[in-house]
């Protein structure tokens, strides 16, 4: 690994500096002033975390997670963790899509990432700090669904967002596909309609106006989204933790460094201790549902 | 919007070479120019019977043996108009100054950089002695006027478009090139407009939003002008957007039809006399039940590559991407028109006929591969044929007007399928590379990259020989890793993708058409052949390599007759064209990048084999021989 950190050392800023403007400020089909282009020269440099600031790669369109206006739980975590450090807290704003880590992290534009699967393998992740669970999303009045095995989701109209990324998706769509139950699925993208202040929303607010019966999310989206919502909704884990066909319907969360930044790791590890209570606390407010660490796998 | 003057980004022409002389009365003078050139004696070849019989008359390449029809007369003989030299996609150009004899000579004119050191695909436009270069992104159009000492350049038409778009390209932020037509440049944007500029004085006359990178679209494909109109297609099927073909008016810019490729008929614009030849690819709203329930709403089936256009019958082509959503248990059914080749109408883009190469497509094995159009003895008969050479591993022939595989051969070791049974048009899978659920396929051939990719072949008259840039890798279906996508976790499957069998990683091969069989290739040992290919008059093929090589072969032998190295991997396409001075250059852009290409930059770990969309495993050693460059080259005596 200690070759693998040194490649992550040096990189070439060649990827494109995307000034953190008001992406959600525009109108998105009108021509548009670009604050920064390409840069036009490589410029090979040693990368190492700011000292004086925590600058943090973000989508700025994604809440209940992150946005520019600040108003998603890793915002809010991402200033606590800024505050404990000492530190400015500043944003590097880009969609979370195929080549953010590269594009942002690993760019060395930014230096943490305030949520990513813990291990997950293109990043140093710190010590977890929330465990979450994909969630069933129903109308309050309705029975609950609880497991794919209900006999219910045979006729239910069931929306799941689909799209997935370098040839896999999401575990609710794995699980339907392995029951054979694809024929009442409405297939959502991931990113959801990016024009809109709550890309992700949509599915959630199908799931209020009756268009369709149940949505199956990950929890910090389910969870925020239903509370929302116009019409009560109930949100139920995915039981059992999990599946013979989809795996884990669990991921613990972590932040994430580049590989080479063992002092920030370390540093973030411990401000995540120190700050446990206040950021549980943030989860709790924005209604990411939590399971215990350590249950499922 | 700078058009004139402004180099803020771009760096001068810098003179290499000498000779370009201007010599204006000489420009596009072709026939005197062929007439002066030194014409060797066609070579004698067992190629040679399949190009007899002929089928009628109408427009000959020059130095044409008998039996093979021009689809389109208009040749690229001393300009280069259209994305792909001539409507019928052939990339060829009669031009016989460059030789087999003299190509030695051939060096460097000239050299001009871009400002924009990402993957430079697609190709320069060359008229009224002005080349036209559309960088990647942010897809700034520069005019270079080549009667000046080593060409000037005569504005820069920067367009800014979105930068958001550049977070939504899958896999670099590439452009294929423009289209030319009633004195306006048109091309698409990353960001989901197309333009028209002003060809003389480089100011934009129209703009028009045609995709949405809101909902994942992003354009990167050249347009092909029919009759008066724009045909643009649209790419991001891994995000799951709807495929779809666009016509635009090209003076006034206005969005006159859409076909989508998934949907209902009315959406697809299905003819009312729509036929397809076999069975399998027939019924009503084909495009919708074919798929799990709503599933066509997210299918992909992206038009990225090549479209060409046969003026006889009035009918374009152009193949279509991989599904939406990456596993095809969530998709089941057939998934059209994902994979197909579609014929439609070049008046109201109505589709005549389709045909799907792969059903549910389980590989990610996109079909938008270039349908070559050629009029030519075959089995027989004298056929109109179309003739794709498959990311499958496969060449198919076509008959263009009914939509008949004629035959389906493999150009690359192909493990997947063991062919396709021309009765009833379906491939004979092979189950065990097949991934599902439940089940890992390894080592499938090809990879996900196909044995070529979206990089044109050319096809010479003179010679019948279809020039295929081919990679050779296989990859394993494995391993599941946390990913994480805008926030929501699952776990990955891994792609891994390696070289295949044969020790070779890349292969120009030369495919006999008529015959359906290869007759010689080039082997590349560590890269993939990633570029387009020129064939000449002059019986010169030219092509470039991924790691900055640009080659001069032999048509009819495959001899290495020359090569220069660039400054960077090439993943452009050659062309040909007669300068002021009356004399032939080859230009070519080099600028590595792509899919595979991308690989090469410095922010992607070769630690990782699954980056980049698992093409790093195949490209690990692309760092060893190049880095992003942004030069366009000219060559010349």
């Amino acid at each position: 690994m200690s070759s693998a950190s040194r490649i992550g050392l040096i990189v070439a800023l060649a990827a494109v500096i995307a000034a953190p403007v008001a992406w959600l400020a525009h109108k998105h089909d009108e021509p548009r002033p670009v604050t920064h282009l390409v840069v036009p020269a490589e410029t090979v440099r040693l990368i190492d975390p700011d000292p004086q600031q925590l600058r943090v790669c973000a989508d700025p369109n994604n809440v209940p997670f992150s946005n520019a206006r600040g108003e998603g739980f890793e915002n809010a975590i991402a200033a606590v963790v800024a505050h404990d450090l000492g530190k400015t807290l500043s944003y590097f704003w880009l969609p979370q899509r195929r080549g953010f880590v590269r594009n942002s992290l690993n760019a060395g534009v930014c230096d943490v990432i305030m949520g990513v699967p813990a291990g997950y393998d293109l990043v140093r992740t710190t010590r977890a700090y929330y465990r979450s669970s994909y969630v069933f999303v129903s109308p309050a009045g309705q029975r609950p669904i609880r497991t794919f095995d209900d006999p219910a989701l045979r006729t239910l109209t069931v929306g799941i967002p689909i799209t997935g990324d370098d040839y896999e998706n999401p575990p609710p769509a794995m699980a339907l596909a392995a029951r054979h139950l694809m024929a009442n699925v409405r297939g959502y993208p991931v990113y959801g309609d990016y024009s809109q202040p709550a890309p992700q929303r949509v599915v959630i607010d199908d799931v209020g106006a009756g268009r369709i019966d149940v949505a199956v999310v990950w929890g910090p989206i389910g969870g925020y989204f239903a509370r929302r919502s116009r019409t009560p909704l109930r949100v139920t884990p995915v039981s059992p933790q999990r599946d013979a066909d989809a795996g884990p319907f669990t991921f613990a969360i972590a932040m994430g460094v580049r590989r080479s930044d063992t002092e920030l790791a370390q540093a973030l590890d411990q401000v995540l201790q120190r700050r446990r209570t206040e950021i549980a606390s943030i989860l709790r407010q924005f209604g990411v549902p939590l399971v215990e660490t350590g249950a499922g796998s | 919007m700078i058009r004139t003057g402004r180099t803020a980004t771009i760096r001068a022409w810098m003179v290499v070479g000498l000779s370009c002389a201007l010599v204006a009365a000489c420009r596009h003078d072709a026939e005197r120019v062929d007439a002066a050139a030194q014409q060797p004696a066609p070579k004698d070849t067992s190629n040679a019977p399949l190009l007899q019989a002929p089928t009628s008359s109408g427009a000959t390449a020059p130095g044409q043996p008998p039996g093979f029809k021009l689809v389109d007369s208009n040749l690229p003989n001393g300009e280069w108009r259209t994305p792909m030299g001539d409507v019928a996609g052939l990339r060829y150009s009669p031009l016989q100054q460059i030789t087999t004899a003299n190509v030695k000579n051939l060096r460097p004119i000239t050299t001009l950089a871009t400002g924009v050191a990402r993957g430079h695909e697609g190709q320069p436009l060359v008229f009224d002695n002005t080349m036209y270069v559309v960088t990647p992104f942010p897809n700034n159009l520069i005019a270079v006027d080549l009667t000046k000492p080593g060409g000037a350049i005569k504005w820069i038409y920067q367009p800014h478009p979105d930068p958001r778009a550049m977070g939504i390209a899958c896999c670099d932020v590439v452009n294929r090139g423009a289209a030319f037509a009633n004195g306006k440049i048109i091309y698409s944007l990353l960001d989901g407009n197309v333009v028209g500029v002003d060809a003389a004085k480089g100011n934009e006359v129209w703009r028009t939003k045609v995709g949405d990178i809101n909902r994942g679209e992003t354009l990167t494909a050249a347009p092909l002008v029919v009759k008066g109109k724009a045909i643009v297609g649209n790419s991001g099927g891994e995000l799951g957007v709807r495929g779809y073909v666009a016509a635009l008016d090209v003076d006034s810019g206005k969005l006159l039809w859409r076909a989508y490729n998934t949907g209902p008929d009315t959406d697809v614009r299905v003819a009312s006399d729509f036929h397809a030849f076999y069975p399998k690819d027939q019924g009503k709203d084909a495009a919708v039940t074919s798929w799990g329930r709503d599933q066509w709403k997210l299918g992909g089936s992206t038009v990225w590559g090549w479209i060409t256009y046969d003026p006889e019958t009035n009918l374009f082509f152009y193949g279509t991407g991989n599904p939406g959503v990456w596993n095809p248990d969530l998709r089941p059914g057939d998934n059209r028109w994902s994979t197909a080749i579609m014929a439609r109408d070049g008046d109201s883009g109505e589709l005549k006929w389709a045909y799907q190469l792969t059903r549910n497509d389980a590989w990610d094995y996109d079909e938008i591969m270039e349908n070559i159009l050629v009029d030519m003895q075959f089995n027989g008969r004298s056929r109109k044929l179309l003739i794709h050479p498959g990311r499958t591993g496969f060449v198919f022939v076509m008959d263009r007007i009914t939509g008949e595989l004629l035959s389906a051969e493999p150009f690359e070791p192909v493990n997947w399928a063991d062919g396709f049974d021309l009765k009833t048009g379906q491939a004979k899978e092979n189950p065990s590379k097949r991934p599902k659920m439940h089940y890992t396929a390894e080592g499938v051939c090809p990879s996900s990259t196909g044995a070529k990719e979206f990089v044109p072949s050319a096809f010479s008259p003179r010679t019948g020989l279809l020039y295929i840039p081919a990679h050779n890798t296989c990859m394993d279906y494995e391993g599941t890793e946390a990913n994480y996508i805008a926030g929501t976790p699952y776990l990955g499957a891994s792609v891994k993708m390696y070289p295949g069998p044969g020790g070779y990683q890349g292969e120009l091969v030369a495919w006999d058409v008529a015959h359906a069989k290869k007759i010689w290739s080039v082997k590349e040992t560590e890269l993939p052949v990633y570029s387009g290919v020129l064939a000449t008059g002059g019986d010169v093929v030219f092509y470039g390599t991924m790691d900055g090589w640009f080659r001069a072969i032999d048509a009819h032998t495959g001899a290495q007759l020359w090569q220069f190295h660039t400054a960077s991997g090439i993943v452009g396409n050659p062309i040909t064209y007669v300068g002021p001075d009356g004399k032939q250059y080859v230009a070519i852009y080099s600028g590595v990048g792509g899919w595979m290409g991308v690989s090469a930059f410095p922010t992607i770990s070769a630690d990782d084999p699954y980056a980049a969309l698992g093409t790093v495993g195949a490209m690990a050693v692309i760092k060893k021989y190049t880095a992003p460059g942004d030069t366009v080259y000219v060559f010349g005596f």
